[in-house]
């Protein structure tokens, strides 16, 4: 049955032909961080991620089961507005939620602490 | 994270529970009408997430009524789907409820067609033989807007055995006391808290639609999540018509367990 479900997202995904990060339009991706490489804001990012995004992405955003790992050469290699364009929409679909209940400034806070993350 | 209405007690957004999420709220209502006795409505809350797109919720509900008893008044069932994939200038989410409560009920989740103080007076020993078993529908329009967190609901109410469509609305604004996070781990930092200001009441049934001989009120709102803990609700409300009750107080706390859904799952 899991290997359906994962057989399921992945045909999804390829039926798409996009992955969640190449799904934004252009002048979304094309946002710039305000925060970008800015030490104490990644660290505010990283309190911020422990409170809405480790329960799914693990703490050390190393992934849990089928949720994705955030520490990876697909997201650190990702334009800024892109994860940013993810974290305010989310994918119903693929069970991703909305984080636009979030102030502007403290998803561009998180944003930062991913694209710190090694 | 702070509970998915933000630091309202009666206005939804369209925030849903995280998939997998199970958040337990106390929610109480406090108030004294004019001519009855105070009494203190308490409401359990069981939110879960079962799709980022469909969350659902489960009340349990007593009270207990100076000079008079404590009881069980029942139980309500919601579930709440959002309609849109992506976010929108505003956003809609589909509300249904299914309610089975009695007529002393005291918890005033919302406020529809002519409910007034006067609901809130009787006997419990006589009100809790009126039998409410009630499907609500409510249109949930939401926007986030510079940080600020703009709701409006249209409620319907109908009983399903007799009585007419009853309608009600609550719309509701708030807002973060700071918009970006501070990076140390603080309990009084700003962003912690959010605030807020509810306005809810009643608009007639559909024999008899309009504002004549309906309650409303307006609530200022205060929620204060603390780090990897509950969060604190409070708001007081005052009654704006001659059929509200004067003074409402309602005070809460809530705590989200995250991914209940795969510690059940692998328990079992």
């Amino acid at each position: 049955m899991r290997l359906m479900k994962i057989a399921c997202c992945l045909l999804a995904l390829t039926a798409s032909g996009k992955t969640l990060l190449q799904q934004p339009p252009a002048q979304e991706m094309s946002r710039l961080n305000p925060y970008a490489a800015l030490l104490q804001q990644a660290q505010a990012g990283h309190k911020l991620f422990l409170r809405e995004c480790a329960s799914c992405h693990g703490r050390r955003a190393e992934g849990t089961g089928r949720v994705p790992a955030l520490a990876s050469p697909t997201v650190k290699q990702a334009p800024a507005g892109a994860i940013f364009w993810v974290l305010r929409n989310g994918s119903l679909r693929h069970g991703m939620p909305s984080f636009a209940h979030l102030p502007e400034q403290q998803r561009w806070q998180i944003v930062t602490y991913l694209k710190a993350l090694k | 994270m702070l509970a998915g209405e933000g630091p309202f007690f009666v206005t939804y957004t369209h925030q849903m529970e995280e998939p997998g999420n199970l958040e337990i709220a106390l929610k109480n209502t406090t108030g004294k009408p004019v001519d009855g006795n105070r009494f203190l409505g308490v409401t359990t809350e069981f939110e879960y997430g079962v799709r980022a797109w469909w969350t659902t919720e489960l009340y349990v509900e007593g009270q207990s009524t100076n000079h008079d008893s404590t009881l069980f008044t029942g139980y309500r069932w919601e579930n709440r789907f959002r309609v849109l994939e992506h976010e929108h200038w505003i956003n809609p989410v589909l509300y249904l409820e299914f309610e089975n409560i009695n007529g002393a009920d005291r918890s005033l989740l919302e406020v529809v067609g002519h409910d007034s103080q006067d609901d809130l007076t009787g006997l419990n020993a006589t009100t809790r033989r009126e039998k409410e078993r009630e499907i609500e529908a409510k249109l949930i329009l939401s926007s986030y807007v510079r940080g600020w967190t703009i709701a409006e609901n249209f409620i319907a109410e109908k009983n399903v055995r007799h009585e007419p469509f009853e309608f009600g609305y609550a719309v509701g604004v708030s807002r973060p006391l700071a918009l970006a996070a501070r990076p140390a781990d603080c309990a009084f930092c700003p962003e912690n808290f959010q605030a807020g200001l509810e306005l809810y009441g009643g608009l007639g049934t559909h024999r008899n639609l309009g504002l004549a001989g309906t309650s409303h009120y307006v609530a200022p709102t205060l929620a204060w999540a603390l780090p990897n803990g509950p969060t604190l609700m409070v708001s007081p409300g005052f009654g704006l018509t001659g059929q509200s009750a004067g003074f409402l107080l309602r005070f809460g706390v809530s705590y989200e367990i995250a991914q209940f859904g795969r510690m059940w799952r692998k328990r079992s």
